[in-house]
């Protein structure tokens, strides 16, 4: 039985920075198909993941996010969320997601004032998601950062909500996987590093897993997010079978 | 024609670091009394072939939508005649 290579859409915006990172995973690390969307097509190309990837899309003027926003492509990517495609926003991407309102709350300026960019630690709080399931529960990955606008805001009922829903995925910790204020690089509410919608298949998230991929630049743990995303994509393909003759061919169909 | 002018500043209960920043530089300046500083936003938007009223609408659609987050931000705006 052959495995359809799933297809990742990378969008690109003028501004994306980390987009050739994420297709570099996609299509060499992992083996996959992927194709760049440019931000004013309104064609998703039939991809079955989206990623909106990191860097600083028109410029972050206004706010980070904002604009982007109101793309072509962005129409698109919400219909696509809408129908329960994945869609996985990483960094800008994560801006953009609460921007467009596929996710609660906002990414304020880091209460440092700084701009962030170093190795964090996150704990993986929720591993039944299709970006997680090849996690453990509390398992810590290690992960780069880099940002100036990461410090995650909601009202508090937004975030009890998060916490009752299991939509909080990623918390900053201490290598020991403790939830402590040291290992908070930005000031986020409750150390949130990733958050997912509650149908939970919108996941925004700061650190950058793509650039934790290959072995080559030290740490592999971003990867296991990858990993995740294909097998809840292989686990949910419907197996096709066709008659060849007398026999009957077990084919991979369409997701 | 008209023009909106726009303010945009950080919601109460919003931290804001830029104007905490500024408000220590403005202690170390030696101007004393300061309570507190808050940064924001100024934007001018001009308006032609709109009524007056069509202004105000036209201007408090564009900050919901697009120029304040209300999650942290709140906004209030001036619309007057221009030449």
């Amino acid at each position: 039985m052959t495995q359809t290579p799933v297809r990742f859409g990378v969008v690109v915006f003028p501004g994306s920075n980390c987009d050739h990172d994420a297709y570099y995973v996609c299509r060499k690390l992992l083996g996959q198909d992927a194709v760049f969307l440019w931000h004013k097509t309104a064609d998703l190309r039939g991809v079955d993941v989206v990623i909106l990837p990191g860097g600083f899309s028109y410029g972050d003027y206004l706010r980070c996010g904002a604009i982007a926003r109101f793309s072509p492509v962005m129409k698109e990517v919400t219909r696509f969320a809408a129908q329960g495609g994945l869609v996985l926003g990483i960094c800008n991407g994560f801006q953009i997601l609460v921007e467009a309102g596929l996710l609660p709350g906002v990414l304020l300026r880091n209460s440092s004032l700084r701009f962030a960019c170093r190795y964090v630690n996150i704990r993986v709080e929720n591993p039944f998601t299709p970006f997680t399931g090849e996690c453990a529960k509390n398992e810590v990955l290690s992960i780069p950062i880099a940002h100036g606008d990461g410090n995650y805001f909601a009202d508090a009922d937004t975030v009890r909500r998060l916490e009752e829903n299991g939509q909080i995925v990623f918390r900053y910790c201490s290598p020991e996987g403790e939830i402590t204020p040291e290992s908070n690089p930005n000031g986020s509410l409750g150390n949130i590093a990733g958050i997912m919608n509650e149908r939970g298949n919108v996941l925004g998230m700061m650190p950058h897993p793509e650039r934790a991929s290959d072995a080559v630049l030290g740490h592999t743990d971003g990867r296991k997010i990858f990993a995740s995303i294909l097998e809840h994509v292989f686990s949910r393909t419907i197996p096709q079978l066709r008659e060849e003759g007398d026999t009957v061919v077990v084919e991979q169909g369409r997701r | 024609m008209f023009r909106a002018t726009i303010q945009i500043t950080l919601r109460p209960s919003i931290l804001d670091p830029q104007g905490k920043a500024v408000a220590h530089a403005v202690a170390s300046l030696g101007v004393a009394g300061v309570k507190d500083v808050r940064m924001g936003k100024h934007v001018e938007v001009t308006f032609d072939g709109l009524t007056e009223e069509q202004a105000r609408g036209a201007t408090e659609e564009i900050c919901k939508k697009l120029l304040a987050n209300p999650v942290m931000e709140d906004f209030r705006f001036n619309v007057e005649r221009v030449a």
